[in-house]
């Protein structure tokens, strides 16, 4: 039934972003899973650090581990057994009947061709749930690595966040500095129980020639909060998403912190939905982008509210680091039979401001310690919770060179 | 120490300055005074390269030709300005400005500079963001007493500050101009349309700017009390000029 609704929408385009034409069929790279991440292969190692993955897994409640199509390792910490549970999509749905309940239900199968592809083709992708009243304190990390060269990586994530649980998820998604070009097409859905907290941040390090199509869909529910952070730092050839998050509980919360550097020719098209349908729910999506060299870089925002009382807030900020860049930010209020609904937006695109950076100079900065300074102030928008290397080279990356 | 010799400023085509020629030997504070839109901000500006200005003439430091360097070489070199209106940066709190300003230039004394100024309470937040004019102005100061510049130009420390702000500000400049005797005595050049700031600092000489052009120059004390009396039209008059 899925797969032939996919098998219909193989040819379907998506509503935004450049229409890519992608191979059929999984490769046939074969991969053997690994006891313990000390063995993960150095290089790999070291590019799944960038993405904030710890291979020596201290300060984490577990870890996911995939290499191209095949899950290497995964791993809850002995602390954490009963509270968190890891495994592959596979063998959750074979473990588990009643997940059939939520796959694809957050995000429909036939939504555009590279659903269907996940769904035809996919391998791998992490389940991960917190299991009810479980206070995870330590983040859960996921790994998810291209290894080989023009390949598609089609993973379908699903993540469980259970009654009055609390988590946070760091996920990146990278390739092997080898790599250059490939594709990688990830559906994520989200289940936020009844009071449930699930704080998410993804970063995403790919290179020049990479395609990315991420499809997520968020549900939450009564009392629950969803926080999503996303990161994405390094060029890569195009992106596009648009998660969607539902706030379908009463007094449930949703907020999005985005923020993209777009350099080289990447284009870059990124939004966040949230639907307010409950009662007092609450809603916040903030992007900072900044667009360098030839980059093009669309930041989408949309709130729907369909609640009398619901209240949320769009930010769309964006900073241009050269003369050829471009942003557009597209923040669109939607209110649909709540006419009491209070929804907000800001919108704003400009250069670093030169009277600002002049300033600077005045006090000894270097023109680029100057516009440093702005750009790596400009891109914080409160991420909690983020491991020092990722802190780290957040720093680095957002130190301007004019030179480079 | 600093020597301003014919120094003309073009902004968007427009002579602002017409032929500006002003020496202050090390030690020595100058006052520059005229009416609005006579060229004081932009002299000072010049001087420290800011604006998008097209400028001829020489500006040199201790001998030495700065006209041609960027804003922060001339910064490193030791001219600090203190901004009539300064740029809110909103990215950026005072606490990391400041303390890039002490990786820079030193951060001695860097707690006791803050409280002097009663800019402890403000260093949390984005530098001039919503900042009152007093707020603004000591900030500015604060700035300038951490870069320690060896030419101090301050535009229009007073002008909407309190009095009991006036005196915060007044001695911090007082001490920043009056260095003990181990430190390298500096000179400085501050713009005042009230003059309170002469409360507080002994200048040693003053000059009237006037559509771009200094009309005269002497006893600041005596050139205020005539502006006073016959306004800047009256400076025109002046039997010192004719
Ligand atoms: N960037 C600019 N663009 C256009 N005009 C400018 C610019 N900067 C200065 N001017 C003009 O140059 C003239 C001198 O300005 P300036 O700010 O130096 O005056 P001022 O003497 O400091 O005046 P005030 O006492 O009001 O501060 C004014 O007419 C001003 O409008
Ligand atoms: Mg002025």
């Amino acid at each position: 039934m899925l797969a032939e609704k996919a098998r219909k929408a193989l040819a379907k385009k998506a509503a935004y972003g450049s229409d890519l034409l992608l191979p059929h069929g999984v490769s046939t790279v074969e991969e053997r899973s690994i006891d313990s991440l000390e063995n993960l292969d150095k290089r790999l190692k070291e590019a799944s650090l960038l993405s904030g993955f710890n291979s020596d897994e201290s300060g984490r409640a577990g870890s996911y581990f995939q290499k191209n199509n095949a899950v290497i390792y995964q791993k809850v910490q002995e602390a954490y057994r009963g509270q968190v549970e890891i495994m592959s999509i596979e063998e959750a749905l074979a473990k588990y009947s009643w997940l059939k309940e939520y796959y694809w239900r957050n995000v429909p199968v036939d939504m555009d061709k590279y659903t269907a592809q996940v769904e035809l083709w996919g391998r791998g992708g992490y389940f991960i749930r917190i299991l009810p009243g479980a206070r995870v304190k330590q983040p859960i990390q996921s790994c998810l690595l291209m290894d080989e060269a023009g390949e598609c990586q089609r993973v379908h994530n699903i993540i469980l966040a259970e009654e009055g649980s609390q988590a946070q998820v760091i996920t990146g998604c990278t390739t092997s500095p080898s790599v250059k070009e490939g594709y990688h097409l990830g559906v994520s859905e989200f289940y936020v129980k009844k009071g449930a907290h699930l704080t998410f941040t993804m970063v995403h390090n790919w290179a020049d020639d990479f395609h990315v199509r991420p499809r997520t869909g968020i549900m939450v529910e009564e009392d629950g909060t969803f926080i999503n952070n996303y990161i994405l730092l390094k060029p890569l050839r195009s992106i596009q998403s648009y998660p969607r998050a539902v706030l379908q509980g009463a007094r449930s919360r949703a907020r999005f912190n985005t923020i993209v550097y777009g350099r080289h020719e990447s284009e870059i098209d990124l939004g966040s939905l949230i639907e307010l349908n409950g009662r007092g729910t609450r809603g916040e999506a903030i992007s900072r982008s900044l667009g360098r060299e030839r980059a093009k870089v669309m930041m989408r925002g949309r709130l729907k509210a369909r609640s009398n009382d619901a209240q949320a807030h769009l930010e769309c900020r964006g900073m241009l680091l050269s003369e050829e860049a471009e942003i557009n930010a597209v923040p669109e209020l939607w209110v649909e039979g709540a006419p009491q609904a209070n929804l907000t937006h800001e919108a704003a695109v400009g250069p670093v401001n030169e009277e600002a950076v002049e300033y600077l100079m005045s006090r000894g900065l270097s023109r680029d310690e100057a516009v440093s300074a702005i750009i790596q102030g400009f891109m914080q928008v409160g991420i909690q919770g983020l491991p020092d290397v990722l802190n780290n080279m957040l720093a680095d990356i957002l130190s301007f060179d004019s030179g480079s | 120490m600093l020597k301003i010799h014919n120094l003309k400023v073009k902004v968007k085509g427009e002579e602002i300055l017409k032929g500006v020629s002003l020496e202050i030997p090390r030690g020595e504070t100058h006052i520059l005074l005229g009416p609005n839109g006579s060229g004081k901000t932009t002299l000072l500006k010049a001087i420290m390269g800011m604006g998008s200005m097209h400028t001829t003439g020489s500006i040199l430091l201790d001998g030495e030709e700065i006209s041609g360097l960027s804003i922060d070489e001339r910064a490193r070199r030791g001219v600090g300005l203190a901004l009539q209106r300064s740029p809110a940066i909103p990215e950026l709190t005072l606490d990391s400005l400041l303390q890039m300003i002490g990786n820079k230039f030193g951060s001695d004394g860097m707690e006791e500079k803050i409280d002097s100024l009663n800019c402890r309470y403000l260093l949390g937040r984005g530098v001039n963001e919503n900042f009152s004019g007093g707020e603004m102005k000591r900030s500015e100061v604060l700035q300038l007493l951490v870069q320690e510049p060896k030419v101090v130009l301050v535009d229009e420390p007073e002008s909407g500050v309190d009095l009991e702000n006036i005196v915060v500000i007044g001695e911090a400049l007082k001490r920043l101009l009056k260095p003990s005797v181990k430190e390298k005595k500096r000179a400085a050049l501050i713009i005042t349309h009230t003059g309170h700031i002469l409360n507080y600092l002994n200048a040693d000489k003053g000059y009237v700017l006037l559509h771009g052009r200094i009309i005269c120059s002497g006893n600041p004390r005596d050139i205020f009390e005539a502006i006073n009396r016959h306004g800047f039209e009256g400076c025109m008059e002046c039997e010192k000029c004719n």
